[in-house]
């Protein structure tokens, strides 16, 4: 079928532009503007060419912030990611019990990023929190505030609990759409449940598991308001993430610049990252 | 390879069954011999595919009992069966190579490697799938597909059954023509019992040897596909297989005469019994022609399909339908009908009164 060509339907995307523009074009402009420039407010600019990438690339205090935060997605994605698909397939598949599975399922992602890292930042509070009180309790020796150790638990355990369910429910999506005739196939080729796992269910769901790992890969780098709330980027600098690392640099010490070089560097990997993944996990669906 | 008997089947998917309709499958008794080829024909809805299921092992009935050899095995898996069933939409693994595929029945069962490599490639010579035997399955067209599905059930040389559930539904017409030769080609090379589900009258009659029509969850009639045509045992078989399908008319009874539109006609039947609701007389397109005397009727439209002409007639009670050769000669306006009296029968509540 032929498509009409209508030029005039671009002042249909108008409205979104302008608002696009406002909300991101704009400041990122601001951002790119402050990353080249020197400044000591009153609006005077100097020219500083790369000098600030140079000195975030070189930088030790990023390279410790970046290598936190790899290491923080990999292993809340290493956890969440089977975790997820494992509750998918126990859950029920139909009666009263997937309505009401799905709705405690949605709960922890309905509750505001602050209330989550307050709501463990009590729970997890060594001397009254049920979690730390308990953990102290049977013999072992636990604080978030003050081990580093204990901090990264409490962090990625924080985000595990929060985050999974968005894990689940697009994985168990994914799952309800095969087809019942697959299983029956599978049942009567005589596969295992390992095979059927393996050779339909996981084939069947890569869409949505490259959805839910580019979503939670994506939410992950960039978290900032739990570990704020939870354990300011403490004990030391063990929890500073890059957000954390980067709200520290522009608004506590008001190096801008630097700042706002680290931003752009930040944004590259997520966008480099992302599109990696995805061109290698959809390289195959062009033929079929 | 087994023969495949069912006694006394019934299935709901109700947890209490109050009437009729609230069986999916009621009643059903069959015999299917050894190595024949077999199709059970209905609308969507009739219970075709429950059945099958109950057959293959993927749904247990609620009554009665299913024998393969004559030994009871209601209470075996679907691997213990050792059936192979091809479903309506094609089942692949996408991940896997058209080999792989072929392959995986095989090597679910252990069988060793180089047993797998011969049988693979014999299958796969047999549906022509030899040159694409190291693409991934995911690339191949909707009949490629589906000629995989049916590889994998092919493939294993000791299934009691191969059970197809409407197979051809998402092919392309000119290739199902190709398809369903080649499933019956494969019937006499393979020799093996052969269940086919379909809706399709045409599919069922080429297909089978023996033509199982089901009707609201029962078995209306069984035999051969001339049986079918020439001798309907139930109106539904009348009209659902032929195209037009067969007229079915009321009629009256009166001792042994049956009088249709107040014209005394006759049946192949004596009547012997009058104990019905409802009494019917049907007559196929085929055995009606035009006569000088006989049941009036008013000529509406005729189409011609190049064949032969379909005649669109009314009468008193009802409309009737007449194929006549394409030379021949319509009247216009009033006329009068001859029924062919060795095909011509009269029904009592929808079955023949026999």
């Amino acid at each position: 079928m032929n498509k009409t060509v209508n030029q005039k339907a671009w002042f249909f995307v108008i409205p979104v532009f302008v608002l696009v523009a406002f909300n991101a074009i704009i400041p990122l402009m601001t951002v790119v503007n402050y990353a080249f420039q020197e400044t000591f407010g009153n609006n005077v600019f100097m020219w500083e060419g790369t000098r600030w990438f140079k000195q975030i690339m070189l930088s030790e205090r990023f390279h410790a912030s970046l290598g936190r935060q790899f290491l923080f997605t990999f292993i809340i994605l290493f956890i969440q990611i089977p975790l997820g698909i494992a509750i998918a397939l126990t859950m029920p598949k139909e009666g009263i019990g997937v309505p009401v599975c799905l709705v405690l399922m949605s709960m922890p992602l309905l509750i505001p990023w602050n209330v989550v890292g307050a709501m463990w930042n009590i729970f997890a509070l060594p001397d009254i929190g049920f979690l730390g009180h308990s953990l102290n309790a049977l013999g072992f020796d636990y604080n978030f505030t003050q081990q580093i150790g204990d901090a990264w638990f409490t962090t990625i355990l924080m985000d595990v609990w929060h985050w999974t369910s968005l894990v689940v429910l697009l994985s168990y999506a994914g799952l309800r759409s095969i087809q019942p005739a697959y299983y029956q196939a599978a049942e009567i080729d005589g596969a295992s449940r390992w095979a059927i796992f393996t050779k339909i269910e996981l084939p069947k769901m890569k869409k949505v598991l490259t959805i839910a790992i580019l979503l939670r890969f994506m939410d992950s780098f960039m978290i900032y308001t739990e570990p704020f709330v939870l354990t300011g980027g403490g004990p030391g600098n063990a929890t500073a993430f890059l957000s954390i690392d980067l709200v520290k640099m522009a608004l506590g010490q008001f190096d801008l610049g630097p700042a706002a070089a680290m931003s752009l560097i930040y944004f590259f990997i997520v966008l480099l990252v992302c599109w990696v993944f995805y061109t290698l996990m959809m390289r195959n669906e062009e033929k079929s | 390879m087994a023969k495949v008997t069912l006694k006394g089947l019934s299935h709901s998917y109700l947890k209490t069954q109050s009437s009729d309709a609230d069986w999916a499958i009621r009643g059903v008794d069959i015999d299917w011999n050894d190595g024949g080829a077999y199709a059970l024909l209905g609308p969507s809805g009739c219970g075709k595919t429950t059945l099958l299921n109950i057959i293959s092992g993927l749904i247990t009935p609620t009554k009665g009992d299913i024998l393969f050899d004559d030994k009871v095995i209601s209470g075996l898996s679907p691997v213990e069966r050792n059936i192979a069933q091809i479903f309506q939409f094609p089942v692949i693994y996408d991940t896997m190579t058209v080999y792989d595929n072929l392959a995986f029945p095989l090597r679910n069962r252990k069988i060793p490697e180089e047993e797998i490599k011969v049988k693979v490639h014999e299958i796969a010579e047999m549906l022509e799938l030899s040159s694409t035997l190291n693409n991934r399955a995911s690339g191949l067209t909707a009949d490629g597909k589906q000629k995989i599905s049916l590889g994998r059930g092919l493939v294993r040389s000791d299934v009691n059954a191969i059970m197809f559930d409407e197979p051809l539904t998402v092919i392309d017409p000119h290739l199902k023509w190709i398809l369903r030769s080649k499933l019956k080609e494969l019937h006499q090379k393979i020799n093996r019992t052969m269940i086919y589900v379909t809706h399709d009258q045409t599919e069922a009659l080429t297909f089978a040897d023996q033509v199982v029509v089901m009707h609201e969850g029962q078995i209306v009639q069984t035999g051969t596909p001339v049986d079918l045509f020439e001798k309907p045992k139930h109106t539904f078989v009348g009209y659902f297989i032929g195209s037009p399908g067969m007229n079915v008319l009321p009629c009256k009874i009166k001792g042994n005469d049956v009088i249709v539109n107040g014209k005394k006609i006759e049946t192949h039947q004596e009547i012997k019994k009058n104990n019905f609701n409802k009494t019917e007389v049907g007559v196929r397109p085929e055995f009606i022609s035009f006569s000088n005397e006989g049941i009036p009727v008013k000529v509406l439209s005729v189409s011609n399909t190049g064949r032969h002409k379909i005649v669109d007639t009314e009468s008193e009670t009802g409309k009737i339908k007449i194929i006549a050769k394409s030379n021949e000669d319509i009247p216009s306006g009033s006329a009068f009908l001859k029924f062919k009296k060795e095909y011509t029968y009269t029904y009592g509540d929808s079955w023949i009164i026999e």
